[in-house]
């Protein structure tokens, strides 16, 4: 038989126990603290400025060289697109080798090696556009990596591990942006990392060293002095799909809403 | 209890045994969760700077100009000044010793990618010089009646 006072002694303690949120139990790992709290290091985000690009696609063959990607096989880490608005309302994309040779041609590429001419009277607006990979803070193709072969370092680049990646292609399914390919040497998933042999040295990546119209920057998003992160700061920037919630860090300026 | 209930249990645990074996084996040591948690961290971090000592091919400008004052001198009073070396030149990789010689891309698409006029109303494309190629002194190298370096300047007899 259970007397008065140790039955609320037991339900107080019971009901106290309950109401003692998990997170109070969890052991602190002073490692991590130290990182949430303190980021010292950089975070790498890029500024393209769609409005001063005029699609050499220097750019595209720059990074083609310093990244080793084959440079005839129709993949590239980073490309350029071009955007014809007609006066019918039409859009028109196109971007041949990914603009590796810039645009030659004025027609628009329709695929299958076909060509559709466009009046320059009937053009409203066109532009170009440098795509590359956008190093997301909410990586999808992180996510679906079934053996962790990729990965976000701390700095905020995504990462291939060549050694460990299965090559099943998830990642190139789960990107939204489409930056992802099958490396036909390798036979790994690839990818723009920013030429991180470059950032990481203090240099800039190739696509911004071989850009002579300043449309491609890259910078230091917890440097508040840093140049770039000035201008995301203070000017109308807009960024590819953010519906998506990828919180993706390439920044672009002049954006039209025909880009997707 | 009897022995035929308790012989699966022990094919069980080797092939625990054996699969905890293989991954001690094949999983690299360093393998485990970086800054970024299980999500986005769980990686070999020996592959950061396996990145990070891939070869750099273009050097910049700063680099050609240790030798070159004189063409960097050049070009930075010219039109062309903000176009870095290597797009025309090719990667420098250890120049001068290897390679001893770059090839240079003196070809008309060369200079097409920014020269061919395309008429675009709200690019800045639009107001580049441009020309036809397909009409403009077909057959010729630009570089011929165009000094690359000083666009001002006329061009070179090769």
């Amino acid at each position: 038989m259970i007397d008065r006072r140790t039955f609320c002694k037991n339900t107080l303690l019971i009901a106290g126990g309950l109401a003692l949120p998990l997170s109070a139990l969890e052991l602190f790992d002073p490692k991590r603290l130290l990182a949430e709290k303190d980021q010292k290091g950089a975070r790498w985000v890029f500024l393209v400025d769609t409005r001063k690009c005029v699609g050499c696609g220097f750019c595209v063959k720059g990074c083609k060289v310093e990244n080793e990607v084959p440079y005839d096989a129709n993949v590239t880490r980073t490309w350029v697109e071009r955007y014809l608005v007609t006066s019918d309302g039409k859009t028109h994309i196109d971007s041949p080798k990914g603009a590796r040779d810039g645009f030659p041609r004025k027609e628009i590429e329709i695929g299958h090696g076909k060509l559709e001419e466009i009046r320059d009277e009937d053009i409203e607006k066109a532009f170009f556009v440098p795509k590359l990979c956008n190093q997301c803070d909410n990586p999808p193709c992180v996510q679906v990596c079934p053996v962790g072969a990729t990965y976000q370092t701390e700095d905020g680049v995504v990462l291939v591990d060549r050694s460990w990646c299965i090559g099943c292609g998830y990642c190139i399914m789960g990107c939204p942006y489409g930056v992802r390919f099958f490396h036909p040497v390798h036979h790994v998933a690839d990818k723009c990392n920013f030429c991180y042999h470059r950032i990481s040295k203090g240099m800039q990546t190739a696509c911004v060293d071989s850009c002579a119209f300043g449309a491609r920057r890259i910078g230091n998003l917890r440097d508040p002095e840093d140049p770039v992160t000035k201008v995301i700061m203070t000017e109308r920037v807009n960024v590819l799909k953010e519906e998506y919630g990828t919180k993706p860090q390439v920044f672009y300026l002049g954006l039209s809403k025909e880009v997707k | 209890m009897k022995n035929h209930v308790w012989r699966p249990l022990y094919v069980v645990l080797a092939v625990v045994a054996l699969v905890l074996l293989a991954r001690k084996v094949l999983v690299p040591a360093d393998f485990g969760v970086g800054p970024r948690g299980y999500m986005y961290g769980w990686h070999r971090p020996s592959n950061e700077q396996q990145w990070k000592e891939v070869k750099v091919k273009y050097r910049t400008a700063s680099f050609c100009m240790e030798c070159h004052r004189d063409k960097y001198d050049e070009m930075k009073e010219s039109p062309h000044r903000n176009i870095n070396c290597e797009n025309c030149h090719g990667a420098a990789l250890n120049h001068p010793d290897d390679p001893r010689y770059l090839t240079i891309d003196r070809s008309r698409e060369l200079c097409a990618r920014c020269h061919t006029r395309l008429p675009y109303p709200t690019s800045s494309r639009g107001v580049m010089k441009g020309v036809d190629p397909k009409t403009h002194h077909v057959g010729l190298d630009c570089v011929t009646c165009h000094w690359p370096h000083d666009p001002r300047k006329e061009g070179h007899q090769r």
